[in-house]
């Protein structure tokens, strides 16, 4: 094994280890804010399928988060608590449906227009759940009751717990990670990584380019999902504002942030977002001006992202001519 | 619905499909020509709103708060596109979709740094605050028919320039080789540094030419973001005749889904888009 | 010690998350000479910032009056910014509560917060104070012990206009409203009192939020012929609304009335389009009541300008908290009594006295008012001590 993957190996199995033991230590409001984090993580990491390894930029990808949520909701049952087994497939395959849909109509376009249809269609999906009564409208619906696993008479798991909650994400999260990364060493991973750098390349050799691309598509959606089904169950709260364009762009910014193309950066941006957000909201009124001042530094002076600032400094330390 | 009914919603939806256009139009600009996708282009639009308030309080003439504010936002512009947006364009246009949402936060809060958070109106001027008796009971605004009227004469005179100046010929070659333009001599930097400031230019008039019927107020900008961003989509990208086309379509369909199926009229304009992408992919016209 | 040693290399490095986080609060230090901790979860940034700083004016100016304290009890402020932005609500109420552990919170503007943040009293039983949001269901089916309201439920407004419109010998009535909760929550309330009292609502019209292309709808509105038309908007919307209404020529031939929204804080944007019109709040801006003169007093005194409506919801929900912390001489420990304390409260308002109804609802007068000069002038009361229905409310 080489050794930069063997360190890489070692530096995710202490954060894993940090991860596992946080909630001993850490209080309520700490636990639940990194779980908060997890869930993001995930969310970002689903993104950056599409993003970082395929080159489709999707602004849209809230709305997959969002049904997902929403699905949550409207198949639990409202005063008992819903079945683990039923309710986690049905907000993953509801996200991953909606993504096919969606998909069929933009990844028909290519390059700056489909960054902008994705927003669109997202948009779409936010006014159905913002005028209809479907999803209980503008105020959005609550969950009452978390989801349990229960087998028999015997319960297994209750995501009402906080701390069998938070160690769910973590599971997830591992899940999502591991996946993800068998999913990029498969065939279709490497297809997709080959649209990336040359798609018309693909498509003279023959390659299925548009089903590729929606299988692509379908697998981040239903990953979204999964983020937006923890995301439901941490809050038992649903709003359309969480399918608004605000938090794609917040997505597409923790992968940026983190540098994308990576699956450890988008976590990375996810965790650097949540805590550069509290850390700004605490100093002033106007901690926007900072958090927006934050990205376009970001955007100048670190086109790699946080990931990359270790390999830059060391560039800088050691006098090499490395560019980013 | 009536026939004078009927004939008085088209009026409605032509007004209002032309002043979308007007939004819309520096986006397309910027998007077809720079390749720059503008979250920030809403935030011109309510910093022309907001100029319009404050240049007008202090001169007391909203025609020479329109001047100054063209002035001022076309120097924005132009600052702009020399400290930031030059630097991108060998980048990917993720990161300038970033940087204007960066751009968005900073201006809005900006905005509320120095004129606070109240919401303010603009009067409309003297000569144009008349109203003419449409039916017994309904009269149209002076000012919304010459707003109208403005919408044209702009989109008149950006057809002009595109395609009957000398500097629309540069814009349009440097749109589609901006290598090639260059080694011919010309001063590609320069000419971009125009466009990106008449996109601003243009989204910050809208503004301004809004104000008095709409006011001004917090978070303005990003409520004509998203519709402007559907324009383009369906207009085709970087087309200022597709723009125009879809602006009225749009128009068309946002005040008759008010109208005809009132429970879905927050979808109608997205069900057109979905339409349109479905008979053609890259939107009704394609190219400038 | 082997172990030891790993433990503390743990805690390193995760001292180093916890210090980016835990910037504000030190909850060690407090506990020591104990100060009451408020929670104040209020927009300060984006549409409603204006109404999250009234509400903040307000309350501090309340403390300020009683020398800086509460109850006799020194206070301490813990503040987020809600952003208005119901997915976010969870959270920023969770990191009063858990994080900062405040006595109260108080909080917000925008009803779908205000739910979510009511969610949550109850789920970690916190003392909540709502300042503005009128969301019916705060003290309707989610009322509980420990959540309370100093303002308004959408329905009192609303309904003492339908009475008012009736009285006006309206016969036929067309509404519109943004489709969101508060909107359609206003035009129910209005519609229960007006049908109830011989009128006809001909067509409810929702425009979807926070569209303001109200053209066609207000040729709509002249094709009808409505005998008269009620709108529910506000900030932004409100004043294009009221100006297109006028300058579509309908001001003249049939008249405009609304809750109070439509004009508060937003009369002088409004210009003379708003001149005259008639609307029903729990406020007016020229009360004759001694504490409604004072207040205006003190108010522009310490922010120079005048306060609004918000401003007074926010100063009330000082008092309320005050009159509870009184009551238990400031030993929040004493939950029960507090709350008695809170529930059998007389509110000195500058909107004149108001008590709490068991919902926790104010029973207030609701006047009616008329747009003169930049003003929201008293022309009657138009309901006596209305108090909320608080339908589907068991407490």
């Amino acid at each position: 094994m080489p050794a930069a993957v063997k360190k890489r190996r070692n530096a995710l199995l202490l954060i894993l280890f940090v991860l596992a033991l946080f909630p001993l230590f850490g209080s309520a409001y700490y636990n639940e804010l990194l779980a908060k984090i997890m869930i993001m993580a995930i969310f970002a990491m689903s993104l950056d399928l599409l993003v970082g390894f395929t080159g489709l930029v999707s602004f849209g990808h809230a709305a997959f988060f969002g049904v997902a949520a929403y699905a949550v909701v409207l198949v639990s049952p409202k005063y008992d608590p819903g079945n683990l087994l039923v309710v986690l497939p049905a907000a993953i395959f509801s996200a991953a449906a909606v993504a096919f849909v969606v998909g069929l109509f933009v990844l028909r376009t290519k390059g700056i227009y489909f960054i902008m249809v994705t927003l669109a269609f997202a948009q779409m999906i936010y006014f159905v759940f913002h005028d209809s009564p479907l999803g209980g409208g503008s105020d959005g619906v609550f969950l009452n009751v978390k989801p349990e696993l229960r087998i028999g008479e015997t319960l297994l798991l209750d995501l009402g717990s906080p701390s069998q909650f938070y160690y769910l994400v973590l599971l997830f999260l591992v899940v999502a990670y591991v996946f993800l990364r068998v999913l990029l060493r498969s065939p279709l991973g490497h297809a997709l990584a080959g649209i990336k750098s040359n798609e018309h390349r693909m498509l003279s050799l023959g390659f299925p380019v548009f089903l590729y691309k929606l299988a692509g598509f379908v697998a981040a959606g239903g990953l979204a999902g999964l983020a937006g089904f923890l995301s439901a169950c941490q809050f038992g709260f649903v709003t359309p504002e969480i399918l608004s364009w605000h938090q794609s762009g917040n997505v597409l910014l923790m992968v940026i942030l983190g540098g994308m193309g990576t699956l450890n950066g988008a976590a990375i941006g996810a965790f650097a977002f949540v805590v550069l957000q509290e850390v700004f909201s605490s100093v002033t009124k106007h901690w926007q001006f900072l958090m927006g001042g934050m990205i376009v530094l970001v955007v100048m002076l670190l086109p790699g992202g946080l990931s990359s600032l270790p390999r830059r400094l060391r560039g800088l330390l050691i006098g090499g001519g490395t560019h980013g | 619905m009536d026939f004078s009914t009927f004939l008085i919603q088209l009026l409605n939806a032509l007004q209002y499909g032309l002043l979308l256009f007007l939004v819309a139009s520096g986006l397309t600009l910027v998007f077809g020509i720079m390749g720059i996708i503008n979250l920030a282009h809403g935030s011109f639009y309510m910093m022309g709103a907001y100029m319009a308030f404050s240049l007008t309080s202090l001169t007391g003439n909203l025609l020479i708060a329109v001047v100054l504010g063209v002035a001022l936002s076309a120097l924005i512009g132009f600052l702009l596109e020399w400290g930031l947006f030059s630097r991108l364009y060998k980048r990917d246009h993720l990161d300038q979709v970033l940087l204007t949402y960066g751009l968005i936060l900073m201006f809005e809060e900006t905005r509320s740094l120095i004129v606070g958070d109240d919401v303010h109106g603009v009067p409309i001027p003297e000569l144009l605050s008349a109203s003419i008796q449409l039916s017994e009971t309904l009269s149209y605004p002076v000012y919304r028919l010459f707003m109208s009227a403005v919408c044209i004469a702009l989109a008149i005179g950006m057809y002009w320039l595109i395609r009957r100046t000398r500097l629309g010929m540069m814009i349009r070659a440097g749109s589609s080789n901006r290598e090639m333009v260059q080694a011919l001599g010309i001063n590609i930097d320069l000419i971009y540094r125009l466009v990106f400031a008449l996109g601003v230019t243009l989204a910050a008039f809208a503004g301004m030419l809004a104000a008095p019927v709409s006011s001004v107020y917090p978070g303005m900008g990003n409520q004509v973001l998203i519709i402007c961003f559907v324009v383009v989509v369906i207009g085709g990208v970087g087309s200022v005749w597709g723009a125009l086309v879809a602006a009225l379509l749009i128009g068309l369909a946002d005040t008759f889904g008010k109208v005809i199926i009132p429970d879905y009229a927050g979808l109608t304009v997205y069900i057109l888009m979905a339409a349109v992408l479905l008979w053609r992919p890259e939107g009704i016209f394609r190219r400038i | 010690m082997d172990q030891g040693f790993n433990r503390r290399q743990f805690l390193l490095s995760t001292a180093g998350v916890a210090a980016g986080l835990a910037l504000p609060a030190s909850p060690l230090f407090a506990q020591s000479n104990r100060k009451i901790r408020i929670g104040l979860m209020l927009p300060y940034t984006g549409t409603y910032a204006s109404l999250g700083n009234a509400i903040t004016n307000g309350f501090k100016l309340a403390v300020e009056e009683s020398g800086g304290k509460l109850g006799g009890m020194d206070i301490e402020y813990f503040t987020v910014d809600d952003e208005s932005d119901p997915a976010k609500a969870p959270e920023n109420a969770n990191k009063l509560v858990k994080r900062d552990k405040v006595d109260v919170l108080i909080g917000t503007v925008h009803s779908g917060v205000a739910l979510a943040m009511a969610r949550v009293a109850r789920e970690t039983n916190t003392l909540l104070i709502v300042p503005n949001a009128g969301a019916d269901e705060i003290t309707g089916p989610l009322c509980a012990p420990n959540i309370f309201r100093t303002s308004f439920s959408s329905w009192q407004p609303s309904y003492a206009m339908g009475n008012v419109m009736a009285e006006r010998k309206h016969k036929t009535v067309v509404t519109l409203s943004w489709k969101y909760a508060f909107g359609e929550q206003s035009v129910a309330g209005f519609k229960e009192a007006f049908e109830k009292a011989g009128g006809k609502v001909v067509k409810e019209m929702y425009l979807p939020f926070p569209n303001v292309e109200f053209q066609p709808y207000l040729t709509e509105i002249a094709a009808l012929k409505p005998d008269a038309v009620f709108v529910f908007f506000s900030g932004g919307g409100a004043v294009k609304f009221v100006k297109d209404y006028a300058t579509a020529g309908l001001r003249t031939s049939i008249p405009l009335y609304g809750p109070g929204f439509l004009t508060d804080g937003t009369l002088e944007a409004q210009g003379e389009a708003a001149e005259g019109l008639l609307t029903t709040l729990h406020y007016a801006d020229n009360l004759d009541f001694p504490k409604s003169k004072s207040f205006k007093a003190a108010y522009f005194k310490a922010f120079k300008v005048q306060p609004d409506v918000f401003a007074v919801q926010g100063y009330d929900a000082a008092q309320l908290f005050g009159a509870g912390l009184a009551g238990v001489k400031g030993d929040v420990g004493k939950r029960a009594e507090l709350i008695k304390a809170m529930e059998s409260a007389t509110i000195d308002s500058p909107r004149g006295a108001f008590t709490l109804s068991k919902a926790h609802n104010p029973v207030q007068d609701i006047y009616l008012r008329k747009v003169e000069g930049k003003e929201n002038k008293l022309v009657s009361v138009a309901a006596k001590a209305l108090a909320d229905p608080a339908r589907g409310c068991r407490m």
